[in-house]
This record gives C-alpha cells, structure tokens and sequence, in this order.
C-alpha cells in the first residue's frame, strides 16, 4: 500500500505539470508537440527490457518482452526523428 | 548497479521531459526541447539496462535494432500530408507495448508465484494492485492498439472516413463494457484464470475498433490527440505494475498534455468530448441538411484566370488552407502564388482554424514545409477581425470551419463552432473539386453567398494556374 500511494503521488503531481506545460504553448506547434509527447510515452521500453531480462529461460517472456521492446523502440526512434523532421521546417523568412 | 543511481537516472530523465515538452512550445527552442527530451529518453534506458540482472542481447539488441530501423525509415519516408497516420501508428505501438509489458509481468507470475510474491512484499507492494494495473494496462494499451490502426485506416482512406454506425451501438459498447468488468473482477481474484485474462485482451482491442469506427473523419483531431493520450495513460499504468517511477511520471506527462490538447480541438469545434465520442457526427446530419433537402442553392463560378486578377489586383488576400490543401498535396503550389502576390505588393496572410486538417496543428506543418514563414500564420482568434478589411479570401480545401451557418443557423449540425469570418471578406473564393459536401457531409451556405466564387477543380491544379496567369501578367 505504502508504495502505492508514493506512486500516485508521483502520478499526480506529473500529471498537473503535463496539463500546466500544454497549456502555454501556441497552435502552430500542436503536431510537433503532440509527435514529440508521443515520443515521450515510448518510455514503456523501459519496461520492455525489464521483461526481456527476468525473462530467464522463458520463451514467451522473452518473446513478448522482444516484441514490446519493437514495438518501444519504433513509437520513441520514429517519434523523435519525424518530430525533428517537421521543427526543422519551422522558419521565418530570411532566417533560410 | 546501486539502486539509488537508477532512480537518479529516473529523474534526471524526467527532468529533461519536462524542459524538453516546455521547449517544444517556441519555436525558436522547439528543436532543441525535442533533443532534450530525447537524451532524456536515452538515459532512462541506459539506466534501465545497469538494472537488468541478465542482459540477453539476442533479443535486446535484435529488438532494439529492427525497431530503430522500422521507426527511422517510416519516419524519414512519411510526406508530410500524411503527419496524422504516422502519428496516429506511433501511438498505437507505444500503447501495444505497454500491453504486452504488462502481459508479460502476468506471466512472470505464473511462473514462478513464490519469488514474484516476495519481491512484491520486498517492495511494500501487493498482489491484487498489481493484478488491478496489469487489468487497467492491458485494456488502455490495447485499445490505443487497435484503436491507432483504425484512425490510420481512415486518414489512409482504406477505412471509410464516414461514421460507421450500426442499430444500438452505444448499448452493445455499454455490455462491452459490464463484460469486462466482470471479466476482470474474476481475473483480480484468481490471477490463474486465464479465460478471464484473454477476455480482458479481446475486449481491449475490440474496444479500440469500436470506438473509432463511428468517429468521422472531420473529428480526427479530437481522436488522434485522444488516443495520444492513451499511450501515455498505458505507459503510467504499465509503470504502477512495475512500480517503476520513470514510466509513471513520463506517462502521466503525456497523459495529462495528451487530454488537454483533445479538450483544446473540442472548443475548437464547440462540442464536448462526448458528443464527439459517441454522436457519430455527420452521418445522421447530411441527410437532414446538405442541397437534398429541398432548397436549390445558385452559386456562381470564376475561371482561374479571371480569379487570379482579381487577387493581383487586391490589396489584402487571406489564404484560408484546409485538409483539401493537403490532399491534393497542394502547399508548395500555395507557396509560390503567396510569392507571385507579394512580388505585386499585395499582402498575404494565412488563416489557420485550430482544427483544420486531421490533427492538431496539421496545416502549420504543411505550410512550414512549404516554407512559409511562420509569421504570415494566423491562429482564428488572431485574424478574424481582419476579414473585413480583406479583399480576397481565398479558401483551399476548408469547408466546415468557413461555414457561416455554425454562426447563426440554429439547425445545423456545425451550430456554435467557432469558424474563420471569411465572408466578410469583399470577395470569397472557394477551391473545390466538385459540389459534393465536405468531409463532415455537411453542405456549406458560403458557397451560395453574394459574394463568393467557386472555382472548380483540383486544388493544386487551380493554384499552378494562378501561379502561370500571375507570372504571364508580369
């Protein structure tokens, strides 16, 4: 329970963050911000490699851990280059 | 490794989140907030990887490196028009993750109870919590899941972008719903029922089917930052089944800026989160509205030519973009006339509505590609009061956030969205390829406005031929 309660603890202060944080930013930086936050929840690869390595000599673990461990690395790796990919684009003229 | 260094690492990673989403909101720092956060992503990892008591790389590094090289091509490959999908298949990867994490630590279990049992008393923790998140894990991850899939098989248009509705949907979805929750209640109390647990995975991903098929294509913003949302949700959960404090303030940071953004879209088309989830917008409204409905509506076309000096010899054009634009892949096209224009002195503006296009913010991108300077973007708030002043509006590809009818026609689907003031411009022009209504199915009275021209044909095509009239007329 203690540890429970530690980590709703956590849960709630990062969330009024997440919401404070949004809450400044312009429209035109929507998609990048939404791809980037979306880059953000791919920390679920943490997770991933934590089940690969208790896997021990467990094939499904080990497979579901390797599949999480893909699908983790296409949602941070993709997330954090198309998100580049568009801010690179972003530029006021003369600034070529 | 010291256990304490790990969580140092946690929340240095976290850090660098926070300033890195805080970046992200300039541009002049956005870059640079999303390296951060990335380095911060790094961290986390390497940290991760000092926890592991066994590290098998076959399946670590072979998983990491098919992932990376999936992620990096599609992400380097994707054109710009189609940002919403491959966001939207992002997403769904992030959230099918979190559910096989939290798979995975079921089966963790079940292999071996007695080790599992005492590391969660080690950790202060107990069974029916974690039994309770692995439940909670699952069904958000795997509706983002499926759900994902779904929203990138109708912005791909290989899925009907109209609702899909079928008789008592909302009931079927509410039995779903009780299912699972028996379902789940059977599970929590004996971990060994695995009935119960597949169960609880069929429903999650059914559920992401059936929430996103009747959702209609014009309300795509409001899903895909939903469903963003999700992931981040998914991966807060995941982290309360592992007790790991890295997923759980990540998550809830995307969690939390993923709601806000959907309640952002909401206001941008004055409808609650609920009435886009389950009204089926659209589908049962352009049958009560739209030109069948008996009125014959007279509208007047313009050639290109004629259309194209006009504008040249206008003072003021607002270029109003909308998903037609980037169907028709039309922005460059769009970048050259605002240059031909302003090579004749006339001044260009763009007005952005907040949810033009199929996701939040779609049109910025698509114009930054073009690259048009980020300070000729207007937000609605910002511009709507220049209309009047404005001699042309010239509209490509936007219907449903031009409609004057959201602002008085009480009948009308659309009613109290707020839309860009376009006809109080002296002149309107609309791009469209044919007479059929927009992608809401709803018809829009602009088009039968005195003053307003259309002028048929494919967006980008229409452009290219003002571009050559202007360039021939210099």
């Amino acid at each position: 329970m203690e540890q429970l309660i530690g980590l709703i603890f956590i849960a709630v202060l990062a969330t009024f963050a997440g919401a404070e944080l949004i809450g400044k930013i312009p429209p035109q930086l929507h998609t990048p911000l939404m791809s980037g936050s979306n880059a953000i929840s791919g920390i679920t690869i943490v997770g991933a490699l934590l089940a690969v390595g208790a896997s021990g000599n467990d094939k499904l673990l080990a497979i579901l851990g390797f599949c999480a461990i893909v699908f983790g690395t296409i949602n941070v790796v993709g997330g954090y280059l198309v998100t580049d990919r568009m801010l690179k684009m972003f530029k006021k003229k003369g600034s070529k | 490794m010291n256990s304490n260094f790990i969580l140092i690492s946690y929340i240095v990673s976290a850090i660098l989140f926070i300033l890195g989403i805080k970046r992200l909101g300039k541009v002049n720092t956005a870059r640079q907030g999303n390296f951060l956060s990335a380095i911060g992503m790094l961290i986390a990892i390497i940290a991760t990887l000092f926890k592991m008591d066994t590290i098998p790389l076959e399946w670590v590094l072979g998983g990491v490196l098919l992932g990376t090289i999936i992620g990096a091509v599609s992400a380097i490959r994707v054109a710009m028009t189609s940002m919403p999908e491959m966001v939207a298949i992002f997403n769904g990867f992030g959230g099918g993750a979190s559910a096989l994490v939290a798979s995975a630590e079921l089966f963790k279990y079940l292999n071996g109870k007695d080790i599992y049992l005492a590391e969660l008393t080690k950790n202060n923790s107990d069974l029916t919590t974690t039994m309770i998140t692995i439940v909670l894990s699952v069904i958000i991850g795997s509706l983002t899941f499926t759900g994902s899939f779904i929203a990138w098989g109708k912005l791909q248009g290989k899925i009907s972008g109209q609702p899909i509705t079928y008789p008592g949907q909302n009931i079927i979805n509410l039995l779903i719903l009780l299912g699972v929750v028996i379902a789940a209640y059977f599970f929590v109390v004996n971990p060994e029922n695995m009935t119960a647990f597949y169960v609880i995975l069929g429903v999650g991903l059914l559920l992401g089917v059936l929430s996103v098929i009747p959702i209609g294509g014009a309300d795509m913003p409001v899903v895909i930052s939903l469903l963003n949302s999700y992931s981040g949700i998914a991966a807060a959960a995941t982290g309360f089944v592992l007790g790991n404090q890295a997923l759980i303030v990540s998550g809830a940071l995307v969690g939390a800026s993923g709601i806000f953004l959907t309640n952002i879209m909401c206001k941008g088309m004055n409808r609650s989160l609920t009435n886009v989830l389950f009204s089926a917008f659209g589908k049962v409204d352009a049958t009560k509205t739209g030109p069948q409905s008996g009125e014959e509506i007279t509208i007047k076309e313009m050639s290109a030519d004629n259309a194209a000096y006009t504008m040249q010899s206008a003072e003021s054009v607002i270029i109003v973009p909308g998903y037609g634009m980037a169907v028709a892949q039309a922005q460059h096209e769009v970048r050259k006339l605002a240059d031909e224009l302003e090579r004749e002195g006339v001044d260009v503006k763009f007005a952005v509505h907040p949810v033009a296009g199929r996701m939040p913010g779609h049109m910025n991108v698509l114009l930054a590609e073009a690259n048009i300077s980020y300070d000729k973007l207007f937000d609605m708030d910002e511009i709507n009061d220049d209309f009047s002043g404005t001699d042309v509006a010239l509209i490509i590809g936007a219907n449903d956030v031009v409609n004057p009818a959201a602002r008085h026609d009480e009948s009308s689907p659309i009613y109290g969205m707020p839309i860009l003031n376009v006809d109080y411009a002296k002149t309107t022009f609309v791009l469209k390829r044919s007479m059929n209504p927009g992608f809401a199915g709803i018809s829009n009275e602009l088009f039968a406005y005195e003053n307003n021209y259309m002028v048929f044909g494919d967006a980008k095509a229409t452009v290219s031929q003002f571009v050559e009239t202007l360039k021939e007329e210099a």
